[in-house]
């Protein structure tokens, strides 16, 4: 019989734990979510010696036991749920040589409630360069464990790991301290209350202050009602509780570990005075984000010619092999198009996903954090909005839950309210498009014009999202207290694999996320575009070549017409036609009023919506660019996206609140339906105003 | 002498001598912010907040309004 081992990875954030998981796993990894939470879930399996295969769990990283959010809190409720599916047969916890002191402290409280626990110090290939050594036997008998020294940068040291989880049952799980000396009468009374339970498991009920979710409700909420001591007493005990485990780590660190000050070389220092220097540290800061942009630009434009023109072929020759009839033409004029317009999108995200990987990677997001906090403040954000805002780039969505690490309330809330206003990777494909058709190419100061704009879009947005925060936290009368704490990793070269991991994973979560929703909504197109109700619709061909009949038009003209005439008096064009008189004074025509309304689905959908739109009833091969170009408008003349139309769909895609999926995001984050309410009616409204004033001004 | 910790200048150290329990969050606590530790003012942020501290080996930076509930003995 072969059992799967459950192995749970624990450690700090910034110890390489997801490197070590990434070692272990490769490509067998999935991500998914914790049932009813946005928590994200990392799970893969592992191939053990001896045809023994591991399930292997990698946790949110945590600093402690105790919880201060919904991340950390995932870590405990596994660990204190034997009944979980996924409750670990051996607790693997992930330290850095250089902060093995404090990474240790967590080891300590999990040794605590009995786990099989391993030991991984990570980063051995530091070791020379920090001037440390370890006595691994001393340090084995004294925190009861085996221990993994691996290097997952130098891939060393990853089969003895695998050799040890494979032997699970040899890891003790005798408990490093004992954590009820810091008050014994209380700790024995608890006992006598609950005599079958683990009393530190116990005591970590006592004092989280989060809910537990899988666990025997019943049970906890007894333990919980167990108060004999007040919020104050509790959090004296708890520091008296850390300050007993560092006492330990201390004792058995001065033996087991050595370190040689003069051996280490300090690149941290000579980097941190120029990347957090008052003026240079604001300077790089900014050329990192503008060489990220014109790479954005530069680098992918000839993969993207690429896939437009093979889809524009692709839908050209299904029309020529497949038989004439309702499929070919949902298939050719429908869905290629559609998707089509989503995958033409892959190089530059995958750009994007790339840059915001290496600067978290590399440690540098944090001295971001550090330098902007001060500023921040004064628009009643904190320091670590910049990462939300940054990775709002991306996708709001993990933005929005990139917030749980900042501890006011406050300064959560207005994050999570503003990050939608910075331009997100689905805003992309409708402002690359425009701007292609609008802007010039050409060059100033070695940087092209489109680029420019691109980067002034993303100005746009990141000023519209302060400004927002400046007006909400005036606005917004809630007392939270307020603080701040983050780490300062050391700087790292980021590991290419790791990078290449998030990179392939994120891009196929939008790629797959946006693919559905695309496909799904270009079929309902196809079919509100190519059928329609009454005469006008069902006549189109006889009505046309009556009314052009005393004109000599060529039969491909004639075609046109009637191509057009059709759609008008399609479902689509009815409803487009209806929504029309709103949208007409922003400058746009009905077919892009449709684009704009499936756009509230997901903005992506847009480009996605207009080629549907344009390739019903057209036999051409084109390009949605070439498509776009050629539309006229129909009242005024000229070219349909011209600069005004232009600049005023682009503002109103950098405004409005068009994404379902954030939407709900923001409901689960901030638990309540009024924020993600107003954020659609003031954004949307906002948007359109600007696009209004901008189109009258401009034409 | 003793002093709060916002007080500490650009390459200064110091002792932890007291934190107070009510104003400071578990969480430095557990990296490493307690009594008897060292501590050293690494670099001060751009209008001289946040801090970045090195405490103990751990390397973290906080704003000055949670410092000034940190009392430490500054090294002479």
């Amino acid at each position: 019989m072969s059992k799967q081992i459950n192995v749970a990875l624990i450690g700090n954030p910034n110890t390489g734990k997801t490197s070590v998981f990434n070692a272990l796993t490769g490509l067998n990894q999935k991500v998914g979510n914790y049932p009813g939470i946005t928590v994200e879930k990392k799970e893969g399996i592992c191939k053990l010696p001896r045809g023994v295969k591991a399930h292997i769990i990698d946790l949110p990283g945590t600093y402690s036991l105790n919880a201060s959010s919904l991340d950390e809190n995932v870590v405990i409720e596994l660990l204190l749920n034997k009944n979980d599916k996924d409750f670990p047969d051996i607790a693997v916890v992930v330290t850095d040589v250089e902060n093995l002191k404090r990474n240790l402290l967590l080891f300590t409280q999990i040794k605590d409630l009995e786990i099989p626990t391993l030991l991984v110090i990570n980063m051995a290939d530091r070791m020379r360069y920090k001037g440390i050594s370890l006595d691994i036997d001393y340090l084995e008998e004294h925190l009861q464990t085996k221990i993994a020294l691996i290097s997952t940068r130098k891939n060393e040291g990853i089969d003895n790991l695998k050799h040890l989880i494979a032997n699970y049952k040899e890891v003790s799980v005798t408990p490093c301290i004992n954590a009820s000396d810091i008050d014994k009468e209380y700790f024995e009374n608890l006992q006598k209350a609950f005599p079958n339970q683990l009393l530190y498991k116990l005591w970590l009920v006592i004092t989280q202050d989060v809910n537990f979710g899988k666990t025997d409700r019943n049970e906890i909420e007894a333990v919980a009602n167990f108060k004999t001591k007040s919020k104050a007493d509790l959090k004296r005990l708890q520091q008296k509780e850390t300050i007993k485990r560092y006492q330990f780590i201390n004792n058995v660190l001065k033996h087991g570990q050595a370190i040689d000050v003069s051996q280490a070389k300090d690149l941290r220092s000579k980097l941190d005075r120029i990347l957090t220097h008052k003026v240079w540290g604001y300077v790089i800061f900014f050329v990192i984000l503008l060489t990220i942009f014109q790479a954005i630009y530069d680098w992918s434009s000839v993969p993207m010619d690429f896939i437009d023109n093979a889809f524009a072929s692709l839908s050209e020759w299904t029309k020529n092999q497949l038989p004439e009839g309702a499929f070919t033409s949902l298939l050719a004029e429908g869905i290629i198009p559609g998707l089509g317009g989503i995958v033409i999108f892959i190089p530059q995200i995958a750009f994007l996903f790339l840059f915001i990987s290496v600067l978290e990677e590399s440690g540098y997001m944090s001295r971001v954090v550090f330098l902007m906090d001060r500023v921040m403040r004064r628009f009643g954000l904190s320091g670590k909005s910049v990462v939300p805002l940054i990775s709002g780039t991306a996708c709001a969505i993990p933005a929005i839950m990139a917030t749980r690490n900042i501890e006011s309330w406050k300064e959560r809330l207005i994050t999570i309210l503003v990050t939608p206003f910075t331009t997100c990777s689905a805003r992309l494909p409708v402002y690359l498009i425009i701007i292609s058709l609008i802007i010039p190419e050409g060059r100033f100061l070695g940087l092209g014009y489109q680029a420019l704009t691109l980067m002034l879009l993303y100005l746009i947005g990141f000023a519209t999202a302060v400004l927002a925060a400046k007006i909400l936290n005036n606005v917004l009368k809630i007392k939270s207290k307020t603080f701040f704490v983050v780490e300062m990793p050391n700087y790292k070269l980021p590991m290419i694999k790791n990078v290449a991991l998030t990179v392939l994973e994120k891009t196929k979560s939008f790629v797959f996320g946006a693919g559905k929703i695309i496909l799904a909504i270009s079929i309902i197109l196809w079919f509100l575009a190519s059928y329609g109700p009454g005469d006008d619709f069902n006549n189109a061909e006889t009505i046309i070549k009556t009314e052009y009949a005393s004109q000599q038009l060529s039969e491909e003209e004639i075609n046109q017409h009637i191509a057009s005439y059709k759609l008008e008096h399609s479902y689509i064009g009815i409803t487009g036609r209806a929504i029309e008189p709103a949208i007409r004074p922003l400058g746009y025509d009905w077919k892009i009023g449709i684009a704009i309304v499936s756009s509230f689905a997901a903005r992506e959908v847009f480009v996605g919506t207009l080629a549907t739109i344009y390739s019903v009833g057209n036999d051409d091969e084109a390009t949605i660019k070439n498509r776009m170009a050629a539309e006229v408008n129909p009242i005024l003349g000229g070219p349909l996206f011209n600069f005004a139309s232009g600049i005023s769909l682009l503002l109103f895609y950098a405004f409005a609140m068009q994404c379902m999926s954030t939407l709900a995001v923001v409901k689960k984050e901030t638990n309540s339906w009024k924020w993600p309410t107003l954020q659609l009616f003031i954004m949307s409204g906002f948007a359109y105003i600007v696009a209004l004033i901008a189109y009258q001004f401009l034409k | 002498m003793q002093n709060t910790l916002a007080e500490l200048k650009r390459g200064e150290r110091a002792i932890i001598i007291d934190v107070s329990s009510i104003h400071i969050p578990l969480k430095l606590l557990e990296m490493g912010c307690l009594p008897g530790n060292l501590v050293e003012l690494v670099q001060l942020a751009p209008f001289q907040d946040p801090m970045y501290l090195n405490i103990n080996g751990t390397h973290l930076a906080i704003r000055k309004e949670t410092a000034i509930h940190i009392l430490i003995e500054k090294e002479v």
